[in-house]
């Protein structure tokens, strides 16, 4: 009877979760999902253009290393993505679902954008950019510590909280711009108070950037505040237990993450554009940050590698898309694509799937080496057949 | 019947004798378990157990926590599934595979954890997830079509030129379509609600006092409990279990509650209540069912018991365990809780006006069922849970001890001086009036600065951070150790830096001491792990209390609180934090030890507090007293109270 029963009760595929992956096989799955998912990107790549899947990776990898300009550029878009990676990352790690790193970012270029407006070429460039780049911090924070307030007195709940707070910051931006080129086209373009180049155009922001992700990544690993965050993410019962101020925490950590969101936006702003711009400016990627981020395990030396693998992709679709006439759609759906299956992946280093045909074959194998079961099954059997 | 008077009694006698006699022989068996067995990894649930409910009879199920009183009845109910033995619904061999299993054999659970959603009403719980009866929408328009033109028939004057043929049609399409059902998908029932009537009337006839229309949200516990046991019936069950009923219930809807059960009873019903309060075993049931430890000890009738021979067979005898008790050496009042109250979330008092004192070089067990205010009343002294009323005196044995800066301030230091706190080594009073700041600075890093009587703190409304900075050495084991306590996704290392990482000025951490604590505790305890780097999470029940106990331990503490802390261990590792805590006693600490294991803890305590319904019901000599003496104070329940 037992055994009747479990059979009925095993369903067709099971999910059941690993215990522990080891290191090797963990980077194994991972660097497979990455093959596998270029694969899938040049199977509709080749559909798409019906040029084959050849030309597919040499225009990817040409895309990407073909010049030296290109080369710096991949680096230099890496790092611009990693900033906003590494801006979320505190709040993510305290379980603080932050999506509003779009906004925050926006502002902080906002801020920088209005002094560059009102005071470039009024001040020496070397008074102007602190400026800027404080202006750009608090703006950053102000936009970031909002819901957080919210949140730690009122519990509100921070992702839409955090999500409203970028339309709003995109509005605002639109306000300003028709305020300062009302007959322009959404876009303001500033001639002074612009970033000074170090070595060429990319160097100096892509410094800066990795300087911050060393910084970020000792910070949460041995600072005694990254201690603090993490417990409160883990477990806000225990942090209450040995006397954390949970709210404080709270606070603390989302004006840290402004302020990285608004030298992000300044960089932006001051450096790669030079403009402003209602969407173009931040152009997503305070979303695709939290991919990032997130597919890192929240180790921002990690977010090094993912965010270059999806610069690198990007990149490299790009040019195929430019090539062949696609438009920007095309490079997203492989951006997409790649994103899909590498958290695929993610979720078979937690768990193996198991199908009923083998679990039953391993509980006959176990009942082959159990003693049969004992006797009072029977006997109860026996009755039943005298009673009927 | 003893209550029966004697006059009624006689003329009544022969009636009654013939009704019991007939019964017994006409009382079918609704449900009946053949050897159950139930284990979980090497625990086992529940032990062959044989058990027989009959109909229209209320059985209690009693035992003491963890005896598989709730994992029996769960095996019923469909949520677990037997490993072993048969289960016979009114005689026939059933397979009770999930709780649907379950409703189609008539047997329904209300859980202690209701499983209503907050949003819905009360009706639309109890029809949740029930199937639509599919409709012809012809046969509904033509019914509709029907009962109206019934209604033109006996309407007179204007209202009956209102009904016109067409309109009869219209009308019943019009009723009809949401009972349509489009494929097998799409249903509209939105029209079910009104089957919230035939409800009214189940709750009509077991005299349920409740509005149907009400909100989830909106109803106090004893509602929702009424919802939830409509809900059973509604799905036709004719055998209820009640897991715990009364736990969460004032006397008053106690009252209630066993009107209710007594007429469900005369309709018929199987009733069986999970309990472990003997006053309402006696009051309510017919029959009494006994488990301790997973196996089935007796089942008496209600009648021909009582309460002392069903806390004997609850608690069994006494067995001897080998944990070294010695003698407390200079008990002193350490921590003294003066009228404590303590209000859990539904507003409810979990801890009600609580007064004891912990000394000093002695463990004070603490015994109860769980859930009668021990978690709270822990909580409360270490400053987890508002206190409402009450006091936490706790008593810093500093006397003759120096002053230091580590906890006070110069300001401070100087006030206390004022006040007399303290004395010089000599034996003089400290006055600090017109010494510099320097000269004060050197007399107390010189250690001159010594107290006179030891400090009293009262620790009502402060905070665990205020507590640990006023030098207070409180520490605290808590039952559910992987949400509080440890964090299950840190390393040991990490978890042992919880306490202590705030140290020293430095904006970062120093992991080097609490990773000589891991690997000091790592060794000392025997703690099975790959390395001072595993995530606690990893670590087997055990292993996890190792650390968390411990790292408490390693703070030298002068209050040790510790709840449930060998609750899921295996013997070695029990009898392991026994001794750790047998050693905190030999060094002057004073010991909380919250536990369930009677014979533990008259084994291990010195003093044994009693708690039930938040109260404390019974302070005894633990090296005196019985277990039957500590099982019936644990099951005494004032009724005024709760």
């Amino acid at each position: 009877m037992k055994a009747k029963a479990n059979k009925a009760h095993e369903p067709f595929v099971r999910l059941v979760k690993r215990k522990e992956m080891k290191v090797w096989q963990s980077i194994l799955l991972r660097a497979g999902a990455f093959l596998l998912s270029l694969l899938i990107c040049g199977i509709v790549s080749s559909l798409i253009t019906r040029k084959g899947m050849g030309y597919f990776f040499t225009t990817l990898v040409d895309g990407v290393f073909g010049t030296k300009r290109r080369i710096w550029n991949l680096f230099h878009e890496t790092a611009l993505l990693l900033i906003v990676a590494v801006a979320v990352t505190p709040a993510f790690k305290m379980r603080f679902w932050n999506i509003g790193a779009e906004g925050q970012v926006l502002i902080g270029g906002l801020c920088c954008a209005t002094c560059m407006f009102y005071l470039g070429g009024k001040m020496n460039i070397y008074a102007l950019i602190p400026i800027m780049l404080v202006s750009s911090m608090v703006g950053g924070a102000i936009w970031a510590v909002i819901p957080a307030i919210f949140k730690a007195k009122w519990n509100t709940n921070e992702t839409l909280f955090t999500l409203m707070m970028n339309y709003i910051a995109a509005c605002l931006t639109g306000f300003m711009i028709t305020t300062w080129a009302p007959r322009g086209s959404g876009v303001v373009y500033f001639e002074k108070g612009n970033l000074p180049k170090v070595g060429n155009e990319f160097l100096l922001k892509i410094i800066v950037v990795a300087a911050l992700t060393v910084i970020m990544w000792a910070y949460l690993k041995f600072s005694k505040h990254g201690y603090e965050l993490t417990v409160v993410g883990e477990s806000e019962r225990t942090a209450k237990y040995i006397g954390i101020n949970v709210k404080k925490v709270i606070i603390r950590t989302l004006i840290l993450c402004g302020i990285i969101c608004g030298i992000a936006g300044f960089l932006l702003v001051s450096g790669t554009n030079q403009s402003i711009h209602k969407t173009d400016t931040v152009a997503g990627r305070g979303f695709t940050a939290i991919l990032v981020s997130w597919l890192a395990h929240f180790n921002p030396l990690y977010m090094t590698v993912t965010s270059l693998l999806v610069i690198f992709i990007d990149q490299g679709t790009g040019q195929i898309a430019t090539l062949q006439g696609l438009g920007n759609s095309y490079s997203d759906i492989m951006t997409g694509i790649f994103f899909f299956i590498i958290i695929a992946s993610e979720f078979f280093i937690n768990y193996k799937v198991v199908f009923k045909f083998s679990v039953l074959k391993k509980a006959k194998k176990f009942a082959e080496t159990v003693p049969p079961a004992p006797e009072i099954e029977t006997e109860v059997k026996e009755k039943e057949e005298v009673e009927e | 019947m003893n209550n029966v008077q004697d006059g009624v009694f006689d003329s009544v006698l022969p009636i009654l004798t013939l009704i019991i006699t007939e019964e017994n022989v006409e009382r079918s068996v609704a449900i009946s378990l053949k050897n159950i067995t139930k284990t979980f990894g090497d625990v086992i649930a529940n032990n062959k157990v044989n058990l027989d409910i009959y109909r229209g009879e209320i059985l209690s199920v009693l035992g003491e926590n963890g005896c598989g009183k709730t994992t029996l009845m769960n095996m019923i109910a469909g949520i677990y599934f037997p490993d072993d033995g048969q289960i016979y619904v009114n005689g026939k061999e059933v397979v009770i595979r999930s709780p649907k299993d379950a409703f189609s054999h008539k047997i329904g659970m209300v859980h202690q954890h209701f499983k209503l959603v907050d949003v819905f009403t009360a009706a639309d719980n109890i029809l949740l997830g029930e199937k639509m009866p599919t409709f012809s929408i012809k046969e509904e328009a033509k019914k509709a079509e029907i009962n109206l033109e019934s209604v033109m028939i006996t309407a007179e004057g204007d209202s009956k030129k209102k009904y016109t043929k067409a309109f009869a049609k219209y009308y019943g399409k019009l009723v009809a379509l949401p009972f349509i059902k489009l494929g097998k998908a799409i249903k509209f029932n939105h029209l079910a609600r009104k089957r919230a009537d035939s409800l009214q009337k189940i709750a009509d006839k077991y005299g349920f006092e409740i509005d149907l229309k009400k909100k989830i949200y909106d109803m106090s516990v004893s509602e929702k409990q009424t919802v939830e046991i409509i809900k059973v019936l509604y799905k036709g069950a004719d055998i209820l279990i009640l897991d715990e009923p009364t736990a969460v219930l004032t006397p008053q809807e106690i009252k209630k509650l066993f009107n209710v059960l007594r007429k469900m009873r005369e309709d018929g019903k199987s009733i069986i209540i999970i309990t472990h309060k003997l006053n309402e075993v006696m009051e309510i049931s017919d029959r009494v069912a006994v488990l301790r430890k997973g196996e089935h000890i007796a089942t008496v009738r209600t009648e021909e018991t009582d309460e002392k021979q069903l806390t004997e067979m609850m608690v069994g005898k006494k067995v001897e365990l080998n944990i070294d008790r010695k003698v407390p050496v200079d008990p002193k009042p350490r921590l003294i809780i003066n009228n404590m109250t303590i209000l859990n979330k539904d507003g409810r008092k979990a801890v009600d006006d609580v007064s004891f004192v912990v000394n000093g070089g002695e463990i004070l067990g603490i015994a109860g069922i769980s859930g009668n205010g021990q978690k709270e009343l822990l909580e409360g002294i270490a400053g987890l849970q508002r206190v409402e009323s009450g006091e936490v005196i706790f008593h810093n044995p500093k006397k003759n001890k120096p002053v230091t800066f580590y906890h006070k301030d110069l300001k401070k230091i100087k006030k206390m001086a004022e006040e007399g706190f303290f004395h010089y080594p000599d034996g003089t009073k400290v006055d600090l009036k017109g010494k510099k700041k320097k000269e004060i600075v050197k007399l107390v890093n010189d250690e001159q600065i010594l107290f006179y009587e030891d400090e009293i703190i009262n620790l009502r409304h402060k905070t665990p951070r205020e507590i640990q900075e006023l030098g207070i050495k409180l520490s605290f084991v808590p039952e559910d150790r992987l949400n509080m306590g440890l964090v299950g996704n840190m390393s040991i290392v990490d978890n042992m830096m919880l306490r202590s990482y705030r140290k020293g000025k430095s904006i970062f951490v120093n992991r080097k001491r609490p990773k000589n604590l891991a690997d000091h505790i790592i060794n000392e305890l025997e703690v099975v792990t790959p390395s001072d780097q595993t995530p606690v999470r990893r670590l087997s029940g055990g292993n996890v209390q190792k650390v968390l106990v411990g790292r408490e331990i390693s703070s030298s503490p002068k209050v040790l609180m510790a709840a449930y802390p060998v609750r899921g261990l295996d013997i070695n590792s029990s009898y392991l934090i026994y001794n750790l805590l047998n050693q905190q006693k030999e060094k002057n600490v004073a010991v909380v030890y919250v536990g369930e294991d009677l014979d533990v803890l008259l084994d291990l305590c010195d003093r044994l507090l009693v708690l039930s319904g938040g109260q404390v019901s019974g302070i005894l000599d633990a090296r005196n007293a019985t277990k039957e003496e500590v099982g019936f104070l644990m099951t005494k329940h004032n009724v005024q109270g709760v």
